[in-house]
């Protein structure tokens, strides 16, 4: 019970008031405990954010859209009534080199006639992995509605958990196996080419299995991450991607609301300064005021990195334990550019206003073209010509732009937390890798400049400083498979416990994973309801 | 075959999906993309510019033009004040349900109502011998809803009306791109909505005003399949659909007094020196006596939608558009205790909602019933809870 210690202490606190430190606290709440969330920033939501950074402008300045968040969470708390709306983002528009252009959207047979301009015959089977990939994701749907099956556990209720799923795969077919396991080590690049022959269709569709990863659309493994992005459900429709209303701060808000209405206290503005862990026992928090907050168990909604090797301090932890966290990988390599516009701008190739703007915009030419992308990345440079993909929310939602203007979002990939000269060195390149976006984006619009009213530029390095993501990696740790289910973050600590007793972990760094998702904090609550932990 | 409205001109290029249908005679756009996703949202979120020329208008002049409306609606339009706008039915002698729609007091002996069957005949029937004029301007109107939270904004840009002071189900006169029209603060969306009427010749340019003032608000034309949608979460119920026009009606079952559509609050039984409206003996009657039908709405559970196609290893699987096929509902003894008429999945509220008739007795809110639900030609039950209507109702509708 809420007060049944006595004292008025809180049964838990959490550090962080990101998505997932909200959702972990609403269920606890919800449970009847008595829940503190403290929050560095002067807002709640973390990555998941809208800022008015150009007055009359509200960026989505991190996360900008939403598909992956679960609809039991949406559900259980009735986040529509707190202000939850998801807009329709149907388009995938993607201009190439030579002045052609792709636009993919939700009506089947037009999707089919533009894809037919380059391949007939990739257009035809469009549809039929389309179909195929959601199937997947509606498999895999169990794995991240869940606790990860864990091959290392060794109770008998984890063997009964790992042959229910075993039997729950194995009822799929052995083709079905076959796939997977090759989706599990291909490349993104090498599983699509063996759907589809133009690279007008391959190289857009492959990002998804690089987005927020430092690799490369033909490094093994980035097919699965596909996936991951397969997975996004809106509805009960799978694959189905959304604007939120208000920016993804207004998720992030609508969980608030939750929380505080079902007795979670906010405390804004109180950074952490470190945990207090006593005969290692988590206690509470200490703030960087010197306030020091008890609490029943302490859950930790920030990055693995910045729970142990800050927050706790090594000298609290097995070498092991420490090594293991130092390895599991963050390594941002992802930033963005936000720009206020005074006007739509156009495309050279498709001119006018049309469906085209509002929808996702990818820049992704060819795979030549990313993997050179990748490769500025990989001897420590920012990308010359980025990837990027591209939202005008303003288009859809009027409430984020003042009439007529509008509200660009530019997600642009690489842009490595370690440069050549350092991280630090950021700031210094901070402007001329703004310019590289804008430059590259003014090849395919070339009014975009006369458009611009102002802009943000983000880093890895700013989204560290801003935001708390070590290394400026907005999953808390890349998604690449061998950091995925049960070793997410480190094997045998994929259930949000830690071996600090009453320390727990609710956020993006586990199971299962980045994304607008709530899973992780939802699991975590649970399973600490279910432990008796709080 | 359908005729065109006076906006076609401008809606036939636009309905790039070629998805039309058949309004009272009239080619109506369903949805002028190939889903209606956008359009719902304009409603929701900026602006719809929906063409609802061809709802029947009637404009009934003279001395006596409140006592005909009065004696014929359940609504006392007498107390209407120039400027404003009621919502009303009418009924039979036997206090059924004939049809619905609003009466607008536009000047001192000067009246509009809108319907949704032809009403000419029964206007010109209980006018009989008073002293007014009835003219059947369905034809000579054009009309467009302009709904959704930017409907003001837009209407401040398009026209001289001070909208800032229009309020609910109020009507103003006003200028536009200098024409002359009638602006009513109604719609059939539940949301912050107006409605513009005009002469016909003024159609087109009508429509270009307010698509180009809505421009930069993000206006979108919107069809009847987006509207469907909406007036389902406004708790709307529609003739035809939701209930069936007394004299139109072969079975007694199918008739429905107001009481039993849910709109026993307009019915106003106590007027001053006025003749008693028609049908009002039986419905006071029935006033006493209880009714036994209820207009409800329900929410279906979605955990067990869920569950029921994962049965089928398929997931849950609705229709795209807002559905009009009947659905029988149950009691947990599996005795039919109902309909649904309408239902969709709601995407603001994540939802699937149904309007409802119901025995009375399983009419209180919280009452769960199981609704017909057929997966794979496979005929199932899901439990579904009432819910009172509106399922949506925001703030800015009937806000100053």
């Amino acid at each position: 019970m809420s007060t049944a210690n006595g004292r008025g202490r809180y049964d838990a606190v959490i550090v962080g008031a990101g998505h997932n430190g909200l959702v972990c606290a609403a269920y606890l709440a919800k449970a009847g405990r008595k829940v503190l969330v403290v929050e560095r920033r002067h807002q709640v939501g973390g990555a998941t954010t809208t800022e008015e950074i150009v007055p009359g402008f509200k960026f989505s300045c991190c996360s900008y859209v939403v598909s992956l968040l679960r609809p039991w969470i949406i559900r259980d708390l009735d986040l529509p009534r707190h202000g939850y709306e998801v807009l329709p983002l149907e388009e995938t528009f993607t201009p190439f080199e030579d002045g052609r252009y792709l636009l993919r959207d939700a009506d089947p047979e037009r999707t089919k006639r533009a894809i037919a301009k380059f391949s007939p015959r990739d257009a035809e089977v469009y549809k039929q992995f389309g179909q195929r990939m959601g199937e997947l994701g509606r498999l895999v749907k169990p794995m991240i509605d869940g606790l990860a099956p864990d091959p290392t556990a060794r109770n008998p209720f984890e063997l009964l958990r790992l042959a229910k799923f075993a039997k729950h795969v194995r009822g799929q077919g052995e083709e079905w196996l076959i796939g997977n396991a090759k989706m599990m080590t291909m490349s993104a690049v090498d599983f699509l080419a063996e759907w589809f022959e133009c690279e007008q269709l391959i190289a857009p569709m492959s990002v998804s299995g690089i987005i927020g990863t430092f690799l490369g659309v033909r490094s093994p493994g980035t097919a699965y991450v596909l996936l991951h992005h397969y997975m996004g459900e809106i509805d009960g429709s799978y694959r189905a991607w959304g604007l939120p209303k208000g920016g993804t701060g207004a998720v992030a808000a609508a969980i608030a609301a939750a929380a505080r209405e079902l007795g979670v206290e906010i405390r804004l503005q109180a950074p952490v300064a470190q945990l207090r862990i006593r005969h290692g026992r988590a206690t509470g928090v200490v703030l960087e005021n010197g306030d020091e907050i008890a609490a029943k168990a302490v859950i930790s909604g920030v990055d693995p990195h910045r729970t142990f090797l800050r927050l706790v301090g090594e000298e609290h932890l097995e070498p092991e334990f420490a090594q293991q966290v130092k390895r599991f990988k963050m390594r941002g390599s992802s930033g963005k550019v936000n720009l206020a516009l005074d006007a739509l701008p156009e495309f050279a190739c498709l001119p006018g206003r049309g469906p085209h703007l509002r929808g996702d915009i990818t820049i992704a030419p060819s795979i030549a073209y990313l993997e050179r992308a990748y490769d500025d990345a990989k001897y420590g440079a920012f990308s010359r010509r980025p990837f990027m993909d591209i939202v005008i929310p303003s288009l859809t939602d009027p409430t984020v732009a003042p009439p007529g203007k509008h509200t660009m979002s530019i997600f642009v990939q690489y842009a490595p937390y370690k440069l050549k000269e350092g991280a630090a060195d950021w700031p210094n390149q901070r402007d001329r890798f703004g310019d590289a976006v804008i430059d590259t984006l003014s090849e395919y619009m070339p009014n975009l400049k006369s458009r611009i009213l102002d802009r943000q530029v983000l880093s890895p390095w700013d989204l560290e400083q801003v935001y708390g993501l070590t290394e400026g990696n907005i999953f808390h740790g890349e998604l690449s498979l061998e950091q995925l289910a049960f070793q997410r973050p480190v094997a045998g600590w994929s259930r949000y416990r830690t071996p600090i007793h009453d320390l727990w972990m609710c956020a993006s760094g586990t199971h299962p994973g980045g994304g607008i998702m709530g899973a992780p904090g939802a699991l975590c609550a649970r399973t600490m309801l279910h432990a008796r932990a709080v | 075959m359908p005729i065109p409205s006076p906006f076609h001109e401008r809606t036939s290029k636009l309905c790039t999906s070629y998805r039309w249908k058949d309004w009272s005679g009239y080619a109506a756009v369903c949805s002028f993309d190939t889903n209606h996703d956008r359009e719902y949202f304009a409603f929701r979120e900026s602006a719809g510019l929906l063409d609802v020329s061809p709802l029947f208008k009637y404009e009934v002049y003279g001395p006596d033009a409140a006592a005909l409306l009065s004696r014929m609606m359940v609504r006392d339009v007498g107390k209407l004040k120039v400027g404003r706008v009621g919502y009303s039915c009418w009924c039979d002698d036997h206090g059924k349900v004939i049809d619905d729609g609003t009466v607008a007091r536009l000047g001192e002996d000067y009246y509009r109502v809108t319907a949704a069957d032809p009403t000419l005949h029964w206007l010109q029937a209980v006018g009989r011998g008073l002293r007014v004029t009835i003219e059947d301007s369905t034809a000579r109107l054009a009309v467009v809803a302009l709904q959704g939270p930017r409907s003001r904004e837009i209407l401040r840009a398009a026209s001289d009306a001070d909208v800032d002071r229009l309020k609910f189900f109020g009507a103003v006169r006003a200028k536009l791109d200098g024409l002359d029209v009638w602006i009513t603060r109604t719609g059939y969306t539940g949301d912050l909505g107006y409605e513009v009427w005009t002469e016909r010749d003024g159609a087109l340019r009508l429509w270009d005003a307010l698509l180009d003032a809505g421009r930069p608000h993000g206006i979108e034309p919107a069809g009847l399949d987006a509207l469907d949608v909406s007036r389902i979460e406004a708790g709307f119920i529609l003739l035809g659909v939701d209930y069936f026009s007394a004299p139109k009606t072969i079975l007694e079952t199918r008739k429905s007094t107001p009481f039993e559509l849910g709109l026993g609050w307009i019915v106003d039984f106590e007027r001053a020196g006025a003749p008693a409206f028609i049908g009002r003996e039986a419905l006071a009657a029935e006033r006493r006596r209880g009714s036994a039908w209820a207009l409800v709405g329900l929410e279906v559970a979605w955990e067990a939608l869920e569950a029921l196609y994962e049965s089928f290893s398929l997931p849950p699987n609705l229709p795209a558009t807002a559905r009009r096929d009947g659905l029988p509902v149950y009691d947990d003894e599996g005795r039919q205790v109902g309909m649904v008429t309408s239902h969709t999945w709601s995407p603001i509220l994540k939802k699937y909602i149904a309007l409802t008739s119901v025995h009375a007795k399983w009419s209180a809110p919280g009452t769960v019933l199981q609704m017909e639900h057929t997966v794979e030609y496979e005929r199932r039950k899901v439990p579904a809870k009432v819910a009172k209507t509106p399922f949506f109702d925001p703030e800015r509708k009937r806000k100053p």
